[in-house]
């Protein structure tokens, strides 16, 4: 055994036991994903020709998508409306944004029955064809946000050059993380629009685009909530509360006009009847009152805003009515009165738990090695790094941006 | 895609009149001999009545789906072909990714295995439910009926509508659904009154005749709307909206660092700091 295993082997015991159990989960994805691709789709998973689309997709995709979108949303709230203040979740929402993305595609990747043909869609282009709409925006995305997590890694191995290119890069970035953002989250919506007749009336309306993007933006903010809560809790860093306090500010207001345009499109853009089947009415309840409507009266009050404690529960339900609503969208709704029901088979549930703890894990191993929660803009020097001593009397000022 | 294609009336269509299918099922077999497709090992009754195999799969293109029924106290059978319909605007090719379906000027809407990258959309987005998948393979691949694409180029017939001793015609789409029309009047109490497949799905190049109520007899009640266009209503404004999105938040952050700017700029100037006493380097330089 060498010495870099052994530090690496050391280092790994010490971590706490949660940890431990993540990568063990992380493990088991990693072999469930083997045994798919020796076996094959129709051996280790549920999926059928009637069940085209199961866990995978609902969950690792079409839910993983908005579940990301706190990078974007919190990019344009503190750097194009300009609330300063907010910058300090900035990063850590980054990194939560990236490994998201990251894992989307490795999710994507492993339904893909020919998976090795991936780069296709950047080649046989079908303008057409909403997935090609939302393959090319995340890969599109993933590199961006790949470009703004170098930061943290420049900085921690001192690359001053690289620096300032990504800070001079830094507003096109953000606003091409919220263009490109706006088409993939509402491309999604698109997918389903061409299931007529199949997806139930509660969801079929020509706006489930619009709504996609609008509960991305509030399922954005409020999985900055958890992750800063839990940050907070767990990681031992500063509270935030207030500052998510502006967020529990604007959630009501995103989530007001969703439910808005919601409702209208149910009671003027759907056809046929809404009320035929009971268990999909009492799905569609719950999110819409479990959802949607208790947590925007929640943040209607102003004490519940301000108590960190009502910021994470409320945040929660949001998160949770979304998850359920993509489910409802791309699964529950397209059930057909006669169809057996699908339940995901084990290598599918190890893989999609194994895609959660994963994400938990690189979250919390990123944040300790790289300084995602240290960021200080303003302290940060991004001048060029005078190796040759060239300019006389200015060596003082790189000893200060080392350090910060 | 089917853009270039505006005009199907000279496309090959089927014109299938089930009133005059005896249930032989010679189409099911010709079809796995063209295609060279695998044997399925079934069971009588494991599906829905006595159609066998129980279900259309990646090893069967086409199948006769048997319907019990009573006419004048009596038992009888109506019969139903399953197989792609070849829509003109088909919904596969417009939501694959990679374009690998394509509807062809012949008629047939063909499939090429080359490009496929398995996403499976095809099968969400086919309002009939035609595409099947290789399930039993690791890197599975889409399969349905070619419409025996390479029969129709060569100007042969394709291998059902060859094999059927009577249901069965094929020729180009206005033909077709004159003949359709004809039949319909000469017979009017023999026949449901609706031709399937000549609205449906914004038309098809497979179309039915029946004397039972579509929906009693399993054929799936459709939209008329060409399925592209309901995602196209919502793809179309992409190009607008990312310009849009972009633009409208370059302009906002722009006022708001000028603002910021600005604010900035006056807090200095009413300091009354000048810039000199600021730098201590310059100020011991100039000592």
């Amino acid at each position: 055994m060498t010495a870099a295993a052994r530090i690496i082997i050391n280092e790994v015991k010490g971590y706490h036991n949660f940890l431990k159990f993540m990568i063990v989960l992380v493990a088991l994805a990693v072999l469930a994903s083997a045994v798919r691709f020796i076996f094959g789709l129709g051996v280790t998973t549920n999926m059928n020709d009637t069940y085209p689309w199961g866990l995978w997709i609902s969950f690792d995709v079409v839910t993983a998508v908005p579940l990301a979108a706190g990078a974007f949303t919190l990019g344009a709230i503190v750097h194009c409306f300009h609330i300063k203040k907010l910058e300090p979740l900035v990063r850590p929402a980054i990194v939560t944004g990236f490994l998201g993305y990251s894992l989307v595609c490795i999710g994507l990747l492993l339904d893909l029955g020919q998976p090795h043909k991936g780069w296709h869609t950047l080649v046989y282009w079908n303008v057409h064809s909403p997935m090609f709409e939302v393959s090319m925006c995340v890969m599109a995305y993933t590199t961006v946000l790949f470009l703004e997590f170098l930061s943290p890694v420049c900085e921690k191995f001192g690359y001053h050059m690289p620096l300032r290119v990504l800070r001079w890069l830094e507003m096109p970035l953000v606003i091409a993380a919220a263009s490109i953002s706006t088409l993939h989250q509402s491309s999604l919506g698109t997918f389903f629009l061409i299931a007529v007749d199949k997806l139930h009336n509660l969801w079929y309306n020509p706006l489930l685009p619009l709504q996609f993007w609008m509960s991305a933006i509030f399922t954005g903010m409020s999985i900055i909530i958890l992750e800063a809560t839990m940050v907070h809790r767990y990681l031992g860093q500063p509270d935030e509360s207030e500052l998510l306090e502006v967020l529990t500010k604007i959630i009501p207001w995103v989530l007001g006009a969703y439910l808005t345009v919601k409702i209208a499109a149910l009671a003027f853009l759907s056809h046929g009847p809404l009320f035929d089947r009971p268990v999909l009415l009492a799905l569609f309840l719950v999110e819409v009152v479990v959802g949607l409507i208790i947590p925007m009266i929640m943040f209607m009050k102003e004490s519940n805003r301000e108590d960190s404690r009502m910021q994470l529960r409320g945040a929660s339900l949001i998160i949770f009515g979304v998850v359920l609503n993509r489910f409802n969208v791309s699964m529950f709704g397209m059930i057909q009165p006669d169809q057996v029901i699908y339940f995901p088979s084990v290598i599918e549930s190890l893989v999609t738990i194994g895609i959660i703890a994963g994400h938990i894990l690189f979250f919390v191993l990123l944040a300790k090695y790289f300084p995602i929660f240290e960021h200080h803009p303003e302290t940060v020097d991004y001048s060029l790094p005078d190796r040759f001593h060239q300019v006389e009397g200015h060596e003082h000022q790189q000893v200060k941006g080392v350090e910060a | 895609m089917s853009g270039a294609i505006t005009d199907f009336s000279k496309q090959k269509t089927f014109l299938i009149d089930t009133t005059k299918c005896t249930g032989c099922r010679g189409c099911q077999v010709a079809c796995k001999q063209w295609n060279q497709l695998g044997a399925e090992n079934t069971s009588f009754f494991s599906g829905e009545g006595y159609q066998n195999p129980p279900a259309m799969s990646e090893h069967t293109f086409t199948r006769i789906k048997f319907k019990d029924y009573q006419k004048n106290g009596q038992n009888e059978f109506a019969f139903y072909k399953e197989m792609c319909m070849h829509c003109n605007e088909p919904a596969c090719a417009s939501v694959c990714p990679v374009g690998a379906f394509v509807k062809t000027a012949e008629g047939p809407v063909i499939y090429n295995a080359g490009r496929c990258i398995g996403c499976r959309f095809c099968m969400i987005a086919c309002p009939f439910g035609i595409p099947k998948y290789e399930w039993s393979k690791a890197f599975p691949l889409v399969k349905k009926c070619t419409g025996c694409y390479s029969r129709v180029k060569e100007g042969m017939q394709p291998a059902c509508a060859t094999t059927c001793p009577t249901a069965i015609s094929y020729g180009s789409r206005s033909e077709m659904i004159a003949e359709a029309e004809r039949r319909l009047k000469a017979r009017p109490k023999h026949y449901y009154p609706a031709i399937y497949g000549k609205e449906e799905a914004g038309g098809t190049s497979v179309i039915y005749l029946t004397h039972q109520p579509l929906d009693e007899l399993g054929f799936k009640p459709v939209t008329t709307r060409p399925l592209p266009s309901y995602t196209w209503q919502a793809l179309r404004l992409v190009p607008g909206i990312f310009l849009t999105m972009g633009g409208g938040l370059s302009l906002i952050s722009w006022f708001n660092h000028r603002k910021e700017r600005i604010k900035q700029e006056e807090a200095f100037k009413n300091s009354k700091v000048t810039p000199e006493t600021t730098d201590p380097e310059i100020k011991e330089e100039q000592r």
